[in-house]
């Protein structure tokens, strides 16, 4: 077993872990971190549950390396809200109740949240699009579509 | 024309985006009540911790000191056990504990669990578990695993449905004999029992039919598909004290089952539910929870097990494959003359596939003087079937719906004028026996007439289709408490695991009740030492018997309140009552006092009796049935087979609909789930009896891009076992997308189809034919 020491920024915060060579991000995250927000649904990058950022690029966590992270910066679930401001995307999700069982829920507030500070202004069809690696068994997705664009909506400021 | 037997309704906006139509030719027991609470759309209490990661889900409990659990499974359809060998496992260091079948109680109360949670001399499909371990972290687990020795005997076995009930079929238990006949038999078979229902006769009602349809119909064996994984952690002390952590759906269940196949007293087991990442009826039996806290047991350590996708699929239940003959006949004008099924249901390799609803549910929409429905439970060399949302249902309902929609067209009559004509109304006997009460299937056939989706153009390639759905719906036994607070605010604990939002609506009725705000109610899930026993949350049952039983609670908590008002008033009990939050003086004569709110009440508490409580306990009657009619366009391209959702409408009966968000979300849920069902999700098995796509790869769920928005219409018809009218509403939004995603992308294809799922290889083929006719 190689262990191995790394130092990087999660959710803007200097950490530093050791983790064997091996070891997905996402068993850093959950087992070493205690971060348990991202989930784990298929290990293999097909259901998105694990989102993260690296550098502000979306990501599955159960595909990147812990060791992956070293010098880089790392945005999880647990640092999407403002102190105790919950982000605009996390409020629409709660208003439009866009979740029910809420498994899939951090990953696509990742994934959304990755969208919109790329593009701003997307339309239904580019939301289905980005958000197809982010499975969702219960909603049919219609809420969580409503949701995201009327974050994008307010966000702008229209 | 007068299709309509039923009723009238009238058409009432209601709520941000979903036309309400309320039935107002009887409004039974909910009167001319005027909710304030019931029927608004608040933030669901747990909401924040789930958009946050803060919600703890299966996985995501740990204790100190903990093992990490693996479970050995057969990579063999069918073999029997000729030794296991697990000395070289228990000798590599880090490993704690191996167990086998021998650690569990051979006289447990039910046999099929027992053999399904650890194979007992024989495997029966592949993923089978046959042994697991306990180790200091994962890496020795799995390097135990390989040191298990297993000496297996192959067996021939049978994954399809049809093969399996042939005479010279692999058998996969020698005391299985079938069921349900007049006659035992004396040789075993792999049909567990033969279900019949129906009335009449329906040879002179096939006589009297001026035409009959009879077609054959496959649907593939498709999975749950919730995205959480089956994980678990089970702590056992050394004084044989237990508990478990898990994510289930029923979590009583949980305890008295593992108690009984491990050999304990129920008392010295406490089983919590976590959060749940989706369930739709995968997690109404027990997996890897026994054998977690038979590891457990082995070392008095915690033992943490979560299983992998694949394990998922291979080893938790699918529902039924079904290969099944309808045949309907009609006269000129369109009614049914009789109508029969014969439906093949695989359940895996234990007894219980969902045949008798099926068998119950295929022609529950339709008054039919002669019915017949005969439907065998079927054992296969695959995992063993868990319930799916409405089970039975889909399957069966996919073929009666396709039928009724061909005679339909061949009568040149419209598809919901057909039904209308034929629809179940109250006082109707179903075609499983009883006769229906307060029902609301005309209701949503008239709003799908109505709607204009149903009236919108179609372009090249499209197609239209429509189908209709059934589901029971369940009560059961539950068990719920709730205390008002010191302040006025109330805890309610229930013991039914909440899978989609059921803890808001559970507020709403307690909040209506007490007339105070939703703010001032919590709903948690108690664990099993907290409350009495609660059956599974399944059978869309919480919302109405855990909201009932929170309703019959508040109302006595009320009653209470209203003593303790008449004791500081020093006035009789039956001079107060109960409005809006407060006790009042009732009547000019019972004195003139100051109204007490709940609050100025639960602050006196202690001065007056001691705390303010409310509890009821009950086996909950009169869950009233669902009805639901779906409306999708499609467009079919005719060069790739690809099949694209164009446009979709879920209309469904609520009763009343308690959060109407949490409703249409149900709706669309189960209409997703459907859609997957007809057009990609299937089991695929090789000759040599193994699951080839055990992955979200492979085993394509709808994803975002595939789907449209889906557009909801809640008819309320209320029903009359509930005190506010609620029906359950989870299982009814999956019965009619197959029939009638299969209807629209025949109209589309202009080729009738009949084996699910429609992915395009099958579209393709099928339009192929057509060309060479």
């Amino acid at each position: 077993m190689t262990v191995v020491q790394v130092a990087t920024k999660i959710n803007g915060d200097e950490v530093e872990f050791i983790c064997d060579s091996s070891e997905t991000m996402l068993d850093v995250l959950r087992d070493r971190l205690h971060l348990t927000g991202s989930k784990e649904g298929c290990s293999s990058g097909d259901c998105g549950a694990c989102s993260i950022t690296l550098d502000g690029r979306l990501v599955c966590s159960c595909l990147m390396l812990g060791v992956e992270a070293e010098g880089h910066e790392i945005g999880t679930i647990e640092g999407v809200a403002d102190g105790a401001k919950l982000h605009i995307i996390q409020q629409k999700i709660l208003d439009h109740a866009a979740l029910q069982c809420g498994i899939c829920t951090p990953g696509i507030i990742v994934a959304a949240k990755a969208l919109l500070d790329k593009n701003p202004n997307p339309n239904e069809s580019e939301i289905r699009f980005w958000l197809a690696g982010n499975l969702c068994r219960c909603t049919g997705y219609d809420k969580i579509i409503r949701a995201i664009m009327d974050a994008a909506r307010e966000m702008r400021g229209d | 024309m007068q299709p309509v037997k039923c009723g009238v309704i009238n058409n009432m906006a209601s709520g941000a985006d979903t036309k309400t139509v309320k039935e107002d030719i009887n409004n039974r027991m909910t009167g001319k009540r005027e909710f304030k609470v019931v029927g608004t759309r608040p933030l669901r209490p747990d909401g924040t911790d789930k958009v946050t990661g803060r919600a703890r889900f299966g996985a995501d409990a740990n204790l100190p000191g903990q093992l990490v659990g693996k479970v050995l499974r057969s990579p063999h359809p069918h073999a029997i056990i000729k030794s296991i060998d697990i000395t070289d496992a228990l000798k590599l260091a880090g490993v704690k504990a191996v167990i086998t079948s021998a650690d569990f109680n051979k006289n447990a109360k039910d046999q099929n669990v027992l053999a399904n949670i650890m194979a007992r001399g024989k495997v029966l499909y592949e993923g089978h578990a046959v042994a697991a371990v306990a180790a200091i972290n994962i890496k020795i687990a799995m390097a135990a695993l390989k040191l298990i020795k297993i000496d297996y005997q192959i067996l021939p076995h049978v994954t399809d449905v049809d093969k399996a009930m042939l005479e010279d079929a692999p058998i996969l238990h020698d005391d299985m004999f079938t069921g349900g006949l007049d006659k035992i038999p004396n040789k075993p078979s792999n049909i567990a029992y033969r279900h019949e229902f129906g009335h009449g006769d329906i040879d002179a009602g096939f006589n009297a039919a001026d035409i009959i349809i009879e077609r054959n119909f496959k649907t593939a064996a498709t999975h749950q598909g919730y995205i959480e994984p089956h994980s678990c952690l089970a702590s056992s002390s050394e004084d044989g004290q237990a508990e478990i952590w898990v994510c289930t759906q029923g979590h009583f269940m949980v305890r008295n089952l593992c108690a009984s196949l491990l050999d304990m007293d129920i008392s010295k087991l406490r089983v919590i539910a976590s959060e749940i990442g989706g369930g739709f009826g995968g997690k109404t039996t027990v997996f890897i929870e026994p054998v977690a806290l038979a590891l457990s047991r082995k070392c008095a350590k915690p033992v943490k097990i979560t299983m992998t996708r694949e394990e998922v699929f291979k080893a938790s239940g699918p529902t039924s494959s079904m290969s099944a003959v309808v045949k309907i006949g009609a006269t000129k004008d369109g009614r049914i003359t009789a109508g029969f099924a014969k439906m093949n249901f695989q359940g895996g390799a234990f007894k219980g596939a969902p045949a008798d609803f099926g068998a119950m549910s295929a022609f529950a929409c339709y008054a039919l003087e002669n019915v017949k429905t005969i439907a065998f439970d079927v054992v296969t060399n695959r995992p063993k079937g868990a319930a799916y949302r409405a089970p039975g249902a889909p399957m069966a309902t996919y073929g009666v719906e396709s039928v009724v929609d061909e005679l339909a067209i061949k009568l040149n009559i419209d598809p919901i004028e057909f039904r209308l004509k034929n629809a179940v109304c109250a006082g109707d006997q179903s075609s499983y026996g009883p006769k229906f009460s307060d029902i609301g299937l005309v209701e949503t056939l008239n709003a799908a007439k109505a709607h204009d989706h149903y009236n919108a153009p179609l372009g090249k390639n499209q197609g239209r289709g429509i189908a209709c759905g059934f589901w029971f719906n369940f009560g059961g036994a539950t068990c719920t408490t709730l205390n008002v607070n010191a302040d006025g605010t109330v805890t309610v604990a229930v013991g039914t695991p909440d899978i989609g939002g059921s803890r808001a609506s559970i507020c709403q009725m307690t909040a209506e009740e007490f007339g105070i705000p939703y703010e001032n109610i919590r709903a948690i899930i108690a664990d099993t030492s907290s409350l009495g026993y609660n059956d599974t949350t399944e059978g869309s049952r919480v919302t109405f018997s855990s909201g009932m039983a929170a309703i019959m609670a508040a109302r006595k908590a009320i009653n209470e309140m209203c003593k303790r008002a008449a004791k500081f008033w020093d006035i009789h009990v039956d001079a107060v009552k109960w409005e809006d939050g407060f006790a009042k003086p009732s009547g000019a004569n019972a004195g003139d006092f100051t109204p007490l709110s709940m609050a100025e009440i639960a602050a006196k508490a202690n001065y007056t009796g001691g705390p303010i409580a409310g509890h009821h306990e009950y086996n909950a009657d009169g869950a009233g049935v669902s009805f639901g009619t779906h409306i999708v366009d499609t467009m079919v391209d005719q060069e790739t087979g690809k099949v694209d959702i164009l446009r979709y409408t879920v209309i469904q009966d609520a009763g009343k609909a308690i959060h109407p968000s949490y409703v249409e979300g149900q709706f669309q849920g189960g209409a997703a789930q459907g859609i997957g069902w007809a057009l990609n999700e299937e089991y695929i098995y090789g000759e040599d009896g193994k699951l080839q796509n055990a992955s979200f790869l492979d085993y394509r769920i709808p994803v975002a891009s595939d789907l449209p928005m889906i557009d909801t219409v809640i008819v309320e018809v209320p029903n009359s076992g509930h005190p506010y009218g609620v029906r359950g509403v989870g299982e009814t939004g999956i019965v009619p997308p197959l029939a009638e995603v299969a209807n629209s992308v025949s109209a589309a294809a202009g080729v009738r189809l009949t084996k699910l799922p429609m992915s395009p290889p099958v579209i393709l083929k099928a339009i192929d034919g057509l060309k060479n006719d």
